[in-house]
C-alpha cells in the first residue's frame, strides 16, 4: 500500500500531467479489492457474484466513506439528479394502498439473502431501522423515527394540494433515497426492485 | 407463598398498573434487561472450551498426533496470549492467518487432515465444529488480555488497509456495507445493540467477544461464521471460510481494538 502511494506521488511530481493515463490510486485500491472479493465469496442460492458489483453511486460513496470524506458537491448533485430522473411514479397516479398491509411489510425483514426462498416477496425491513407505530417497541435506531410522520408535517388530508409535495417525497424516498441524499444508507426499494409499486403504496 | 396467593398478587399488580401503553413499554424493556442479565449468569461456552482443550491434546487425524506443537504465532505449543495477536503473518504459509485458519493449517500439517475438505464443510458440521471448539479454548486463554496485533510486516499493513476498504464497501441488493450498521455509537437493529467497529472501544467490544455462545440458536460461533452471517444479512454472496476478505476485516477490527481487553468466549443473544 505504502509503495503504491509513494509511486503515485513521485510519478505526479516528476512527470505531472504525463502520468494521468496511468492507474490512479483509487483504481489500484479498487483492483486489489475486486481480486479479494472474487476469491473470498461464492454464489449461493439467489445471491450471485453479481451482487458484489458496485454501481457508480455505491462506488463513489464507499470510496468517500473509506477516506473519511464526504462526496464532492458536484458528485453529490449529479447522483441526486440522475437518481431523481430515474424514479418511476405510480403508473395509475395512486400513492396509497392498505396501511394494515403496510404495517405488515414494515415488520417483515425477509428477502434477498442467500438463505431466503428465491422468488418470494420481500419485506420492507422498516422497523429494523425506524420507529413507526408507537405499539411496536422493538424498533431500530439507524434511521430517524417516523412516528407521527405525517402529523408532524401538518398533513391532515393526504389528498390535499398542500400535502402533495410530502406525498411525492415519500414515494421518491422509498423508490430511491439517493434522489435526496446521494449517499443515503437506506435501500433503494423501487430502483432495485426490492418492493413492487403495489407494496410501496401500502 | 401458595399458587392462589401468587396469582391474586399478580392480579392486583395488573389492576393497579392498568394496561396502558406506558406500562406495557416499561415492562417489555424491563423484561429485556432481565433477559440480558440472565444471559450473563451461565455461559455454555465453558463446555466448548473443555472440548477444545481436549481436542488440542488428543492424538487425532491420519498422522495420529496432537496439536500440542501447533505454532499459533508465539512459537510451537504457546497458547497463552496467542489469540490477541491474531491475525498475523505466518512465514510458513506466506500469508496472514486468523485463529481459525491457523488451527486448520496445524490440523493439516501436523495431523494430516485434508484442509480443503474441512474448508468446504458447512459451519457447525464435522471438523468445523472442532475448529470452533479449539478456537474457543485458545481464545479463553487470552481472556482479559489486550489486543496487540502485529503490524510490522508489509502484508499485515496491506490487509489492514484492505480490511478498511472492505468495511466501507457498499453493494448487494440493499446497498449495505459493514459500516451501514457498525460506524455509529449507540445504534441498534430492532433491539439488538450494534458495536461501532470504527472506534477503539467498539472494535474491542465486537471483535473481542467472538467465539461467542449464541442463545438464540444454541450454537457456538467463531468470528468466521459471525462474518459469514453478517454478509448473508448484507445480501452479499456466501463468504467462504478463511478467505482473504474475512482475514482482512479481522485485521481491521483487531488493530482498531488495540489495547482493549478481550471478553471471548462471550455470550450473545
Amino acid at each position: 500500500m505504502k509503495t503504491i502511494i509513494t509511486t503515485a506521488v513521485l510519478c505526479v511530481s516528476a512527470l505531472g500531467s504525463l502520468c494521468l493515463p496511468a492507474l490512479s490510486q483509487s483504481e489500484t485500491v479498487d483492483a486489489s479489492l475486486q481480486k479479494t472479493l472474487s476469491a473470498s465469496f461464492r454464489a449461493e442460492g439467489q445471491a450471485g457474484m453479481d451482487r458484489l458489483v458496485q454501481d457508480e453511486a455505491n462506488r463513489l460513496c464507499s470510496q468517500a466513506d473509506a477516506a473519511g470524506q464526504t462526496l464532492s458537491d458536484e458528485d453529490a448533485e449529479r447522483l441526486r439528479q440522475s437518481s431523481f430522473k430515474a424514479i418511476t411514479w405510480p403508473t395509475d397516479g395512486q400513492f396509497f394502498g392498505d396501511y394494515k398491509l403496510g404495517e405488515k411489510l414494515a415488520q417483515d425483514g425477509r428477502g434477498k439473502t442467500w438463505s431466503d426462498k428465491p422468488g418470494a416477496e420481500n419485506g420492507g425491513n422498516c422497523y429494523n431501522c425506524h420507529q413507526i407505530s408507537k405499539s411496536e417497541i422493538a424498533y431500530g435506531t439507524l434511521g430517524p423515527s417516523l412516528y407521527n410522520y405525517g402529523k408532524l408535517r401538518g398533513i391532515s388530508d393526504v389528498n390535499s394540494v398542500a400535502a402533495k409535495p410530502i406525498i411525492d417525497y415519500i414515494w421518491g424516498k422509498l423508490w430511491n433515497p439517493r434522489a435526496y441524499n446521494a449517499c443515503s444508507s437506506m435501500p433503494r426499494f423501487g430502483h432495485n426492485s426490492l418492493l413492487t409499486q403495489a407494496q410501496l403504496k401500502h | 407463598m401458595s399458587a392462589s396467593v401468587l396469582s391474586r398478587t399478580a392480579w392486583v399488580v395488573m389492576a393497579v398498573c392498568g394496561a396502558g401503553a406506558v406500562w406495557a413499554q416499561k415492562t417489555a424493556s424491563d423484561s429485556i434487561a432481565e433477559y440480558r442479565a440472565m444471559l450473563q449468569d451461565g455461559n455454555p461456552a465453558d463446555l466448548f472450551e473443555a472440548k477444545g482443550e481436549d481436542l488440542w491434546k488428543q492424538v487425532r487425524g491420519p498422522n495420529k498426533v496432537s496439536l500440542e506443537k501447533c505454532d499459533l504465532g508465539k512459537g510451537p505449543g504457546v497458547v497463552n496470549g496467542a489469540w490477541v495477536e491474531l491475525p498475523r503473518y505466518f512465514a510458513d504459509m506466506q500469508q496472514l492467518q486468523d485463529l481459525e485458519s491457523r488451527l486448520l493449517t496445524c490440523m493439516e500439517t501436523l495431523q494430516g487432515f485434508d484442509a480443503q475438505t474441512i474448508r468446504n464443510t458447512p459451519y457447525g458440521k464435522g471438523e468445523q465444529t472442532n475448529i470452533t471448539a479449539l478456537a474457543t479454548w485458545v481464545a479463553s486463554l487470552s481472556k482479559g488480555l489486550a489486543f496487540k496485533l502485529p503490524q510490522a510486516h508489509a502484508e499485515e499493513k496491506r490487509l489492514f488497509e484492505l480490511g478498511r476498504q472492505l468495511f466501507y464497501y457498499r453493494a448487494g441488493s440493499h446497498d449495505f456495507s459493514c459500516a451501514t450498521c457498525h460506524s455509529q455509537d449507540n445504534k441498534r437493529i430492532r433491539l439488538q445493540d450494534l458495536p461501532n467497529l470504527t472506534t477503539n472501544a467498539g472494535a474491542g467490544l465486537g471483535f473481542g467477544a467472538w467465539p461467542a455462545y449464541r442463545v438464540s440458536n444454541g450454537q457456538m460461533w467463531g468470528m468466521q461464521l459471525r462474518l459469514n452471517d453478517c454478509y448473508r444479512q448484507q445480501r452479499f454472496p456466501y463468504a467462504q471460510f478463511g478467505t482473504e476478505a474475512g482475514i482482512a476485516l479481522s485485521v481491521f477490527m483487531g488493530v482498531t481494538a488495540a489495547g482493549v481487553p478481550t471478553t471471548a468466549p462471550a455470550i450473545r443473544r
